[in-house]
């Protein structure tokens, strides 16, 4: 039987051996290089002294964190808006769609499978000065010249990512509605609840597993955008990762860069912290 | 088979919704199909010469190979990894178990963003260019989570008294793999397969900081945004992507209902947000 024991470890090497080198051996190295205090000698030298000094910068500076507290700001609005705006989704499906559910739900998933840059390109399509409401107001002579819409704006930033997560929050939130019990809403119907009640104390509570992990499918990718303010924002609609974006682009400080985004690691697993103490995270990866 | 309910406010929420998702869509398939380079109106009649104008630009037509080279080598390694652990997971009891599910599935709460930089620091450090390869190492990370969630799931869904039995038989335990695990878990590894397949096809942040010379079709047509001439190839050509796209998802989603609902147990209600 040894041999038995031997079989998860044969079978285990090989994922963990690429975790090891292609996910935790990078944060770990992007941690340790967040130290360095200048690009001296290249992008990779030895023999430095490891300073805090990156973090001074940033703690000291004017625009680093603002600009994170903005980011987070926006993805905590994005996670919100797309989440309440699929929620209703996912509850016609489960609960009043019926047959035509899986066809309603494939028709609603569809659009996320699109390519990424083209749904956020889109919106720059429709909404930019010489794009498709503008040109089509003037076409038809609502107006002389194009009116300013919300295009290079937080707020268009705000518009895009919402457009682009709203289905992929629906597939949580569907899975928890439809886990739930239907005998639990009859008892609230035969003791008297009303719909809203027994859809406030018995549905919705029952849902939330779903709900907070649509949140946060939403909100940690959105916390890291660089590539909606790069195409719709403009300028006004920069966020923190187009300061990391930067740092290793074109303003090359690779040690200030991995600095930033070592400290927007921290915070998100801080938040993943706390809310899988709220929530048991197996029970949502199903 | 429709119901009889009307619809209500919910349903008529839903429709609108749906539309309002496929605006967009709709608006660029217009300019694919549309004669200017403006993307705005009136409209300039119907043309199919950008989508012929797409087959013949080598540099586009170039970097669907790579994308297509990428995604396959990508989700054919996410999901061997994946299935390797999925069965050591839910078939073996060994200790760290949650050590390693903890971070087996932690690329979900990392933004591509940060991975993208950590994963240029690591290939400056070991002085490897960048090419298809480091893209191909960062999507193969970043599906893996899925294919492992996916596989894992319809192995929670079947009886491990059935390899039992073929090894009281005197099946070794690979041939009792071969011969009984891996047949039954065949579908949900193919929509694994897919589902990565099309996280990496798609993929621009990752690919952005790690590509080399020859650009994956995201970045590609991230760098043709500056010219205004070529867009409209552009989106004929993400047209048709989508199109095979969307073909591959729907296919996906069949498997994993396939997978999961004719197993050899009465169907468990459980185990269906893989993607």
């Amino acid at each position: 039987m040894a041999r038995r024991n031997l079989l998860p470890w044969l079978l285990m090497a090989a994922p963990s051996v690429w975790l090891a080198i292609f996910f935790v051996a990078p944060l770990a190295l992007m941690a340790f290089y967040s130290l360095r205090p200048n690009m001296e000698g290249g992008l990779f030298a030895w023999g430095w002294q490891p300073t805090l000094s990156n973090y001074r910068t940033i703690l000291q500076g004017e625009s680093y964190l603002p600009l994170l507290w903005v980011s987070i700001r926006v993805a905590l609005v994005v996670a919100f808006c797309a989440t309440l705006l699929s929620y209703p989704l996912a509850y016609f499906l489960v609960f009043r769609a019926r047959l035509r559910a899986p066809l309603l739900l494939t028709l609603l998933i569809l659009p996320f499978w699109t390519s990424y840059l083209l749904r956020i390109i889109s919106w720059k399509v429709i909404l930019g000065s010489n794009g498709v409401i503008n040109s089509l107001l003037t076409y038809i002579g609502l107006v002389d010249q194009p009116v300013p819409l919300l295009i290079y704006s937080r707020l268009a930033v705000v518009v895009t990512l919402v457009y682009v997560w709203l289905p992929f929050v629906a597939l949580p939130i569907y899975a928890a509605l439809q886990r739930i019990d239907a005998s639990l809403l009859e008892a609230a119907t035969i003791l008297g609840a009303p719909r809203w009640l027994a859809f406030l104390r018995v549905t919705f509570p029952l849902s939330l597993p779903g709900v907070i992990a649509g949140f946060f499918m939403v909100f940690i990718p959105t916390v890291g955008e660089f590539v909606t303010p790069l195409l719709v924002g403009g300028s006004r609609g920069a966020l923190y990762g187009n300061l990391i974006e930067i740092f290793f682009g074109d303003g090359i400080n690779w040690p200030l860069g991995a600095a930033m985004a070592f400290i927007m690691l921290l915070g998100v697993f801080a938040l993943a912290g706390v809310v899988a103490r709220l929530v048991d995270l197996r029970r949502l990866a199903g | 088979m429709p119901s009889l309910r009307r619809p209500g406010l919910l349903g008529l929420y839903y429709a609108v919704l749906l539309v309002l998702l496929y605006v967009p869509i709709g608006v660029l398939f217009l300019f694919s199909v549309n004669d200017a380079t403006v993307f705005g109106f009136p409209l300039h009649g119907l043309t199919a010469h950008w989508y012929r104008d797409m087959l013949r630009n080598a540099e586009l037509l170039e970097s669907l190979g790579s994308s297509a080279l990428v995604a396959v080598g990508s989700s054919l390694t996410a999901t061997a990894l994946g299935t390797l652990a999925a069965i050591a997971l839910l078939r073996f009891k060994f200790g760290g178990k949650p050590g390693f599910l903890a971070v087996a599935l932690m690329p979900l709460l990392v933004p591509f963003l940060i991975l993208g930089v950590a994963l240029l620091i690591l290939f400056a450090a070991l002085d490897v260019p960048r090419s298809l390869w480091t893209v191909g190492a960062a999507h193969t990370v970043v599906s893996m989570p899925y294919t492992l969630l996916i596989v894992m799931a319809r192995l929670v869904g079947f009886d491990d008294h059935l390899e039992e039995a073929a090894q009281d038989l005197g099946a070794s335990y690979f041939y009792t793999l071969r011969r009984v695990v891996l047949p039954l878990i065949a579908p949900a590894m193919l929509a694994a397969w897919l589902v990565a397949f099309t996280i990496s096809f798609d993929e621009f942040v990752l690919a952005s900081f790690l590509i080399g010379r020859s650009p994956t079709l995201p970045v590609f047509l991230f760098g043709q945004l500056r010219f205004a001439n070529r867009f409209p190839q552009v989106l004929a050509l993400a047209m048709l992507v989508m199109l095979v796209s969307l073909s591959l998802v729907v296919l996906a989603e069949r498997l994993q209902r396939l997978g999961t609902g004719a197993s050899l147990r009465p169907p468990e209600p459980a185990a269906e947000n893989g993607s």
